[in-house]
C-alpha cells in the first residue's frame, strides 16, 4: 500500500509530502491548525521514503497554505513538497525555502535580549547562518535556538 | 554605512585602515597636534548603563578632533518616564551627526541602527559585542607586538558575560590567532561564540585553571568577574577572585608578552605587576582615544591625512 494511501484522499485542502520523521505533530503547531475545531487533519508518520528513508505526511482539509506558512514550514521541513488540492485534484505544487532572515515567525528565548522590552515598536527577526546543520540564530542579539525550543517560540 | 555594531561591519583590511589611521593620530590624541578634522560635527554619547572610560575617552576623541558632543544618560530623562529606545533614537537622530552607544540590553545597537539615519557605534550592549573596545585592544597589541598575526593570547575570567572577550576574541582568529579560554565552569564562553571561532579554523583550548598558561603567551587578556551581571550573590561569591596574577607569577613569561584588562579591575591584576613591563592596561585605556577617533572619523567619512602635522 503507497503511504499515500494509508489515509483517504481529500477533496479540497493541502498535502505536505515529505516531513522529517517524527515531526508531524510539530508542523500541526508550527501551522497554526488549530486541532480543537473541525478541521480535518489526516497524519501518517514515519512511512517509508526514497528520499528521506522515513517521513512524515499530513493531509489538512479546507485549508491552502500561503507563503507565510511555507517560510515557517521551512524552520522544521525544509525539504517538504506541498500539494494544493482542489476538487480532489492537484491543482498547485508548491516547494518550501528557508529564507535568510525570518521576520515575526519565532521569538528569541534570551531574556536579555532587546526584543523583550515588550513596548519597542520591533519585528521578531531570526538569522539563518548554516543550513547544514541547520543553525539560527536572533539578528539583534545573536543567541542561537535548538529546534524543540524554537519551534516552543513560534509566533 | 558608517555603522559599527558587531566586528562583522569591519573587513580585516578596514581594522588595519582604521588602526593606521589611530597611529597617525597618536600626536592628536595627546593633545601635541591641533587637528580639528571634526569641526561642527556633533557626537551624541548615549549611555543607558553606566560608563567611564568609554564614554569619556569617546568625549576627548570627539572634542580633540573640534567636534562636540552631547552626553545623554537614562537617569532623570525621558527614558525614566518610560519613552521607548526607538523614541530616544528618533530624537538623537535629528540632534546629532553620530552617535555611541551603550544599552544594558542585547541587540539595541543593531536595533538602533536600523532605527536611524545616523551612523551608530555600539559601545557596548548588555554581554554581547563592544566593537570600538576591540579596536583599542588590538590596537594596543600591534603596538607591542608590531602584528596582529598567529599570536598566541589568553583570555581570562569572565568569558560568558564580558562583551569586550566575545568581540575581540572574533576579531583574533580572523588573524589566526590560537585562543585559550581560562574561566570557572559557570562563566564559559556563549557556545554559539565557540563555533564561530572554530568555523575560523582557530585553535581554541578551554581551560579552568590559569596554571601552565602564562609562559607560552603573547598575550594575557584579563577580566573582571562582573557582579552585576550575577542573579544571585552565592553564585557571586562562589567564582569571586578566583584569578590574580601578581608580580611573582609572571617568572617564566615570554619577552614582550603584554598583559590586558579592559578595566576596572577588581583584584584580578595584583598592583604588584603595574610596574612590570608586561603591563599594558593603563596604555591600553589610553589607546581608547586615537582608536575611536579613526572610527568616528570613518563613520562619518572623513578621511585622516596620511601625514598629520
Amino acid at each position: 500500500m503507497s503511504e499515500m494511501r494509508r489515509v483517504t484522499a481529500i477533496r479540497n485542502g493541502t498535502v505536505v509530502d515529505h516531513i522529517p520523521s517524527g515531526y508531524a505533530m510539530q508542523v500541526i503547531r508550527i501551522l497554526r491548525i488549530n486541532t480543537d475545531r473541525a478541521t480535518p487533519v489526516s497524519l501518517v508518520m514515519n512511512v517509508p521514503s526514497d528520499k528521506l528513508g522515513r517521513k512524515d505526511v499530513l493531509k489538512i482539509e479546507d485549508r491552502e497554505l500561503d507563503q507565510e506558512d511555507l517560510d515557517r514550514l521551512a524552520l522544521i521541513a525544509p525539504a517538504a513538497s506541498i500539494a494544493i488540492i482542489r476538487n480532489h485534484a492537484v491543482a498547485e505544487k508548491m516547494r518550501v525555502e528557508l529564507r535568510d532572515n525570518l521576520v515575526n515567525i519565532a521569538k528569541c528565548s534570551f531574556p536579555n535580549c532587546i526584543t523583550k522590552s515588550n513596548r519597542e515598536p520591533l519585528p521578531q527577526r531570526m538569522k539563518v547562518v548554516s543550513r547544514e546543520p541547520l543553525e539560527i540564530r536572533c539578528y539583534y542579539c545573536g543567541r542561537g535556538q535548538e529546534m524543540d525550543e524554537l519551534i516552543e517560540n513560534i509566533i | 554605512m558608517g555603522n559599527l555594531v558587531t566586528m562583522d561591519d569591519l573587513t580585516n583590511d578596514d581594522i588595519v585602515s582604521v588602526l593606521d589611521d589611530a597611529e597617525r593620530l597618536l600626536p592628536v590624541a595627546k593633545g601635541d597636534i591641533v587637528l580639528p578634522l571634526l569641526q561642527g560635527k556633533v557626537l551624541a554619547n548615549m549611555f543607558f548603563e553606566n560608563s567611564t572610560r568609554t564614554r569619556m575617552s569617546f568625549e576627548t576623541a570627539m572634542k580633540r578632533l573640534g567636534g562636540s558632543v552631547l552626553n545623554f544618560s537614562s537617569v532623570g530623562t525621558s527614558v525614566s518616564k518610560g519613552e521607548t529606545l526607538y523614541d530616544t533614537m528618533q530624537m538623537i537622530d535629528g540632534y546629532a551627526d553620530i552617535a555611541a552607544i551603550r544599552h544594558p540590553r542585547q541587540g539595541a545597537a543593531q536595533y538602533s541602527a536600523d532605527a536611524v539615519g545616523i551612523p551608530i557605534l555600539n559601545a557596548g550592549d548588555g554581554a554581547g559585542n563592544h566593537p570600538t573596545q576591540t579596536m583599542l585592544d588590538l590596537f594596543t597589541i600591534r603596538q607591542a607586538h608590531g602584528t596582529l598575526e598567529g599570536l598566541n593570547v589568553v583570555l581570562v575570567g569572565d568569558l560568558r558575560y564580558g562583551r569586550t572577550v566575545h568581540s575581540l576574541s572574533h576579531a583574533l582568529v580572523r588573524f589566526g590567532a590560537s585562543l585559550t579560554l581560562v574561566s570557572p565552569s559557570s562563566l564559559k564562553m556563549p557556545v554559539e561564540i565557540v563555533s564561530d571561532l572554530k568555523s575560523h579554523g582557530a585553535e581554541v583550548t578551554e581551560k579552568e585553571s590559569l596554571d601552565g598558561q602564562i609562559s607560552n603567551a603573547d598575550v594575557i587578556y584579563m577580566t573582571r568577574i562582573q557582579k552585576e551581571r550575577f542573579p544571585d550573590e552565592e553564585e557571586y561569591a562562589k567564582v569571586a577572585g578566583i584569578y590574580r596574577i601578581e608580580a611573582s607569577s609572571l617568572v617564566g613569561a615570554k619577552k614582550g608578552m603584554i598583559i590586558m584588562h579592559p578595566l576596572p579591575r577588581v583584584d584580578e591584576i595584583a598592583p604588584s605587576v603595574d610596574s612590570t613591563e608586561f603591563a599594558k592596561y593603563f596604555q591600553q585605556a589610553f589607546n581608547g582615544v586615537p582608536t575611536r577617533m579613526a572610527l568616528l572619523c570613518r563613520s562619518l567619512g572623513v578621511e585622516v591625512p596620511k601625514k598629520v602635522k
